[in-house]
C-alpha cells in the first residue's frame, strides 16, 4: 500500500514528468515562464488546483455517471480555479496581475483535466492525492527550470540579481515568444538524450 | 470600417494567439501531423471561437456585471462554452451532416482549447464592444487556423527529414514552431 502511493507520487517527478514526458498544457508552460518566479508561481497554482481536483474527483467517482462526468470534472475543476484566483488576487496580486489570463485558463489546463479522467475516477482518494502531488510538484519544476534558463540567458538575472554582472548582453530572444518554443524543444531533447541512458 | 480592419489585422498577424500569445498549443501540436486533420481543426475553431466570443459577451455583460458577479466569470465562461461546443454538435449532426462528418472529432476537443476560452476573456480584458467582439474573435480564430495550416505544411516536411534522435517528435517540431513564430514576430514592427 505504502509503496504503491510512493509510486504514484515519485512518477510525476521523473518519468511521467509534465510537460517533457507528459506533453500536456503547454500553454501556460510557454507563456509565464520569462522568469524564475513567474513560473514557480504558475506552477505551484497549478499544484493547489490538481491536488483538490484530483481528491474530489476521487471521493465523488461512485456518485459521479460516467456520461456526465466531463462536465461535472470541468465544473469541480473551475470551482478550485476560482479558489485559487481570489486567493491570489487577496495575497499575492502582483503576481496575479503579471500571470494575466493565464490564471483562469488553468480550467482548461489538459493536464488537470487529464489526471482526473485517467486516474482520479478509478483510484482511491489517498493514491490520488499522491498522484496530483507528484504531477504538481514535477510541473511546478519544469516550469522554473524552463524560467531560470529563460531568464538568466534572456536577463542576464536570476530572481533579480544579476549572474553574469554589467557587462553581459542579455539574449532577449529567450524571452520573446519564438525564444520560449525553441527553449522547450530543447529542452525536451535534453531529456530525450539523458532518459536513454 | 477602418478601425476593424485595423484590429483584425493585429489579431489575425501581430497579436497571432497561437504564436504570440501562446494559447492553444495542444491542439497546435497534437493535430498538426497532416494536413487534413489541421485543416479540420482550423475550421472548427472559427465556427465555434465566433459563436462563443459573442455569447460569452453577452453573457459578461447582461448577466455577470449587471448582477456584480465577475468573481464567476471563469465557470460561466466554461459552462457556456462546454454547452455551447456540445450544442454545436448535436445541431450539425442532424441538419448538416456532411460538415459534421468534416468536424466530427475535433469539435469535443474544442472544449478544452485553451485559445477558445483565452480569447474570450482577452474580449472581456480589453472592454470591446458587440461589433469589435465579433471582429476579433473571427481574426483570433483565422489567426490560428493560418498558423496551424502553415506548421501543419512544414511538419509534413520534417517528417521526411533526418533528424537528430534526441531531437525527434515533439522536440523538432516545437524548434520548428520557434521558427515560424519568429517569422510572425516580424509583424510587430507594423503595429
Amino acid at each position: 500500500m505504502a509503496k504503491s502511493i510512493a509510486y504514484e507520487f515519485g512518477k510525476g517527478l521523473w518519468k511521467e514528468i509534465p510537460p517533457f514526458r507528459l506533453v500536456l498544457g503547454l500553454c501556460p508552460v510557454l507563456a509565464v515562464t520569462t522568469s524564475l518566479q513567474n513560473g514557480v508561481g504558475m506552477g505551484l497554482a497549478t499544484t493547489f488546483v490538481l491536488v483538490c481536483s484530483n481528491v474530489l474527483v476521487s471521493m465523488l467517482r461512485k456518485v459521479i455517471p460516467s456520461k456526465v462526468r466531463i462536465a461535472c470534472f470541468i465544473i469541480i475543476i473551475a470551482t478550485f480555479v476560482t479558489v485559487v484566483e481570489l486567493l491570489m488576487q487577496a495575497y499575492a496580486y502582483k503576481l496575479y496581475e503579471t500571470l494575466g489570463i493565464f490564471i483562469p485558463l488553468i480550467v482548461v489546463n489538459c493536464i488537470v483535466l487529464g489526471r482526473a479522467e485517467a486516474f482520479a475516477y478509478k483510484k482511491p482518494i489517498i493514491h490520488s492525492l499522491a498522484d496530483g502531488l507528484g504531477i504538481g510538484i514535477g510541473f511546478t519544476l519544469s516550469l522554473g527550470a524552463l524560467g531560470a534558463v529563460r531568464e538568466i540567458f534572456g536577463n542576464g538575472t536570476l530572481l533579480k540579481y544579476s549572474v553574469f554582472g554589467p557587462s553581459f548582453k542579455p539574449f532577449t530572444f529567450l524571452i520573446e515568444a519564438p525564444g520560449a518554443f525553441v527553449c522547450l524543444g530543447l529542452m525536451l531533447a535534453l531529456m530525450n538524450l539523458a532518459g536513454k541512458k | 470600417m477602418g478601425d476593424y480592419i485595423l484590429l483584425a489585422v493585429s489579431c489575425i498577424l501581430v497579436n497571432n494567439i497561437l504564436l504570440a500569445q501562446y494559447l492553444g498549443n495542444c491542439p497546435f501540436l497534437g493535430t498538426s501531423k497532416k494536413m487534413e486533420t489541421a485543416v479540420g481543426m482550423a475550421m472548427a475553431v472559427i465556427f465555434v471561437l465566433v459563436l462563443a466570443g459573442a455569447i460569452t459577451w453577452v453573457t459578461d455583460t447582461y448577466l455577470l456585471k449587471k448582477f456584480g458577479l465577475e468573481y464567476l466569470r471563469t465557470i460561466a465562461f466554461i459552462l457556456v462554452i462546454a454547452s455551447l461546443v456540445q450544442f454545436v454538435e448535436m445541431f450539425l449532426k442532424k441538419s448538416i451532416p456532411a460538415l459534421y462528418a468534416g468536424l466530427g472529432i475535433f469539435l469535443p476537443l474544442i472544449t478544452t482549447n485553451c485559445a477558445v476560452m483565452g480569447a474570450c476573456l482577452i474580449n472581456i480584458k480589453e472592454e470591446y464592444t458587440f461589433i469589435q467582439t465579433l471582429v476579433s474573435s473571427f481574426s483570433y480564430a483565422v489567426g490560428f487556423g493560418l498558423a496551424l495550416i502553415l506548421f501543419a505544411g512544414v511538419r509534413e516536411r520534417v517528417l521526411i527529414a533526418r533528424v537528430p534522435k534526441p531531437l525527434q517528435d515533439t522536440s523538432i517540431a516545437l524548434v520548428v514552431a520557434g521558427m515560424i513564430a519568429l517569422a510572425f514576430y516580424a509583424f510587430k514592427g507594423m503595429a
